[in-house]
């Protein structure tokens, strides 16, 4: 597969997210995730799959949802307002267990904000931005390779567990492009979605004890309710306390069930470190940069980056960060990471915020200053 | 009735939420009656509702029902269509979800045309939220948002749809039953977006409030102003005065169908991919 292109962020994530047999796309315009609409608008009918380019982001939600009803996987792709328009249709996929994957190439906000500008302001919202409690899986790329690879294995994961996924990218990486080489383990692998089980009855929500319900694809001869009211495992709605306990209880703790299947973080240098920087998306860049340079100087940092940011990856924080000098948390936004970082080290490590709000990414030589200040 | 609601509806998930006297049971019954005389397979449906009073319809037809988010049910609809052709696709909304938070949803499926029926009840009121004036609503009515008489305009959802480029556009109430199963089947029979809008009765958020005494009442009242859209025709202007049309309003087959433009689309990207 040692094959090499040239590819921005936004291109790979397209070609990800067909990797993995998406064929459904339904988008609004908007900067600095466009390209992503313009690549499916392409690519998607020579494959006999469908574009469509909606009325707003609301509709965009909606209709990929209706979509992945009929068992198509279905991709959304905004930015900014477009995200925040959003998150009530994320709200709905999260409780209906509709898989559906939402590319979110962050742009410095809030409101209109700088459109051409990158920015990591959606870290919190990506994981709380829909009212009630919600799950949802956040992966975080930071290079194109990796967006390909990780649009592939968001499509895959949102499947397995019926849950909405979002691939949080950032303008710097969805508009650079880069040489990618993609090798044996960049292969995105095509799955299914687990259907009811032939001869036994079928119940659309399920207790099932790995926590993920069998789905049936409308128009397979299961003829089911699916709702955003709250729900017992028949579908329908229920004010029952202890039905809607169990249901709210099963759907927000699924995703513990398989944390080590949905986790995914990137360790560098990061065990003989005294400085340990904790980044992700572009800005990981900017700090594997940082550690590069402060090594070859002999200076003992590292850097741990959560690929996959939400669920959060506490346990890994929280060993890596054991014994050391000091924790930086570089981030382009006014701190929200950081609040995740402190949760997991508990006191035990001081923690450094370093932080951009001018749309500028943070370079590797802040890092680096700060880095050496602290050592 | 006979048996067809046995045979259409979830009679498990009896007695439904509507209030005695409510209309949206008329329009449940007029539309199983309409899938019946279509003879449609049940599995081959896809029933697709918003929020509202009228939403609660998905949960109580034996079809593949998704009850959707307030004003977004075309949306949805249009990613099941899409994604699976071959479904009978119908959208139940109601005024408000329909025409106020919807409402861009509904003039961009209208202009599309895409293969579905979309069947609009329009009682005039936010009935489960307690009564509140919508955009259909008339002018010096009451409403617990309106307690000194509503001043808005209101829309006609009919010329509305019309003007938006729905291919089958038709209007029924809750009291001409029959016409209203007529007007569904026709609707679905029709290859492009068609629009039923169903004049209904809230007796309990809208006439109590708009002196009706009783929802029979307000049947009579759509019995005398609803107008065969024939008659209406001859009629001088000045008696339609308060008065609505009824039966099929439009249609237009020359508008080509969303889909089958769309083949069009996957044809030239395949030449493209060849060359």
């Amino acid at each position: 597969m040692a094959e090499a292109k040239l590819l921005s962020g936004n291109d790979a994530c397209v070609q990800g997210a067909l990797a993995a047999g998406v064929r459904f796309f339904a988008g609004y315009p908007i900067t600095p995730s466009t390209e992503i609409a313009n690549a499916f608008a392409r690519e998607l009918p020579r494959r006999g799959g469908i574009f469509m380019q909606m009325e707003d982001e609301i509709a965009s939600m909606g209709a990929i949802i209706g979509a992945s009803c009929t068992g198509t996987k279905a991709v959304t792709a905004t930015s900014g307002p477009g995200f925040s328009l959003m998150q009530e249709n994320i709200g709905y996929a999260a409780i209906a267990e509709i898989p559906c994957v939402i590319i979110n190439v962050m742009r410095y906000g809030p409101s209109t904000g700088l459109p051409t500008s990158p920015s990591q302001g959606d870290f919190m919202q990506s994981r709380w931005g829909s009212h009630g409690d919600r799950p949802v899986i956040v992966i975080a790329p930071y290079t194109a390779r990796e967006a390909y690879r990780e649009t592939g294995r968001a499509v895959n994961l949102s499947e397995t567990y019926r849950v909405p996924v979002i691939v949080l990218m950032d303008e710097i990486l969805g508009h650079l492009r880069e040489r990618v080489e993609f090798r044996d383990e960049d292969l995105v692998q095509e799955i299914s979605r687990k259907g009811p089980e032939p001869g036994r009855p079928f119940l659309p929500y399920e207790n099932t004890e790995d926590g993920v319900p069998p789905f049936a694809d409308f128009g397979t001869g299961y003829r089911y309710h699916i709702t955003g009211l709250i729900h017992d495992e028949t579908g329908f709605p229920t004010n029952n306390p202890v039905e809607v306990d169990t249901t709210m209880r099963r759907v927000n703790g699924k995703l513990e069930l398989h944390r080590q299947d949905i986790e995914r973080t990137q360790f560098v240098d990061a065990d003989d470190a005294e400085i340990l920087i904790v980044a992700f998306g572009s800005v990981a860049r900017s700090a594997h940069e940082a550690v590069r340079t402060l090594r070859n100087e002999g200076k003992a940092v590292g850097m741990v980056r959560p690929i996959t940011v939400w669920p959060f990856p506490e346990d890994d924080i929280r060993t890596a960060a054991a014994g050391k000098k000091a924790i930086i948390v570089p981030e382009m936004n006014l701190g929200q990471m950081i609040g995740e970082v402190e949760r997991a080290v508990a006191g035990t490590v001081p923690v450094h915020a370093l932080n951009r709000i001018d749309g500028l990414l943070i370079t590797p030589h802040e890092i680096r200053d700060l880095v050496e200040d602290l050592l | 009735m006979g048996k067809i609601h046995e045979k259409y509806l979830r009679m498990d998930k009896m007695p439904h939420i509507w209030c005695a006297g409510c209309g949206n049971g008329i329009i449940m019954g007029a539309f199983i009656n309409a899938i019946d005389r279509l003879g449609y397979d049940k599995d081959e449906v896809a029933a697709v509702s918003g929020i509202g009073c009228s939403g609660r319809i998905t949960g109580y037809m034996d079809f593949n029902t998704i009850h959707t988010t307030h004003g977004r049910a075309l949306a949805f609809a249009t990613g099941i269509k899409l994604a699976k052709p071959r479904l009978k696709v119908f959208v139940f909304m109601g005024d408000g979800d329909a025409v106020a938070i919807g409402g861009n949803h509904l003039i961009h499926a209208c202009r599309r045309n895409l293969d579905m029926t979309a069947v609009i009840f329009n009682n005039h009121i936010y009935g489960m939220t307690g009564g509140q004036f919508s955009p259909t609503t008339f002018k010096n009515k009451n409403a617990t948002t309106a307690p000194y008489g509503t001043t808005d305009p209101d829309f006609d959802i009919a010329q509305l749809c019309i003007g938006a480029g729905a291919t089958y556009v038709a209007r029924g109430t809750s009291y001409h039953a029959r016409l209203l199963t007529d007007l569904i089947v026709k609707g679905a029979e029709h290859p492009g977006f068609s629009i039923i809008e169903v004049i209904t009765h809230c007796p309990v958020n809208f006439g109590r409030r708009n002196n009706f005494e009783s929802p029979a009442q307000m049947l009579l009242w759509q019995k005398e102003h609803g107008v065969a859209a024939r008659k209406a025709k001859t009629m001088p202007l000045e008696d339609m005065e308060g008065k609505f049309t009824i039966g099929e309003l439009y249609r237009s087959t020359e508008i080509p169908e969303y889909l089958e433009e769309y083949g069009r689309v996957i044809q030239a990207a395949n030449e493209e991919k060849k060359q």
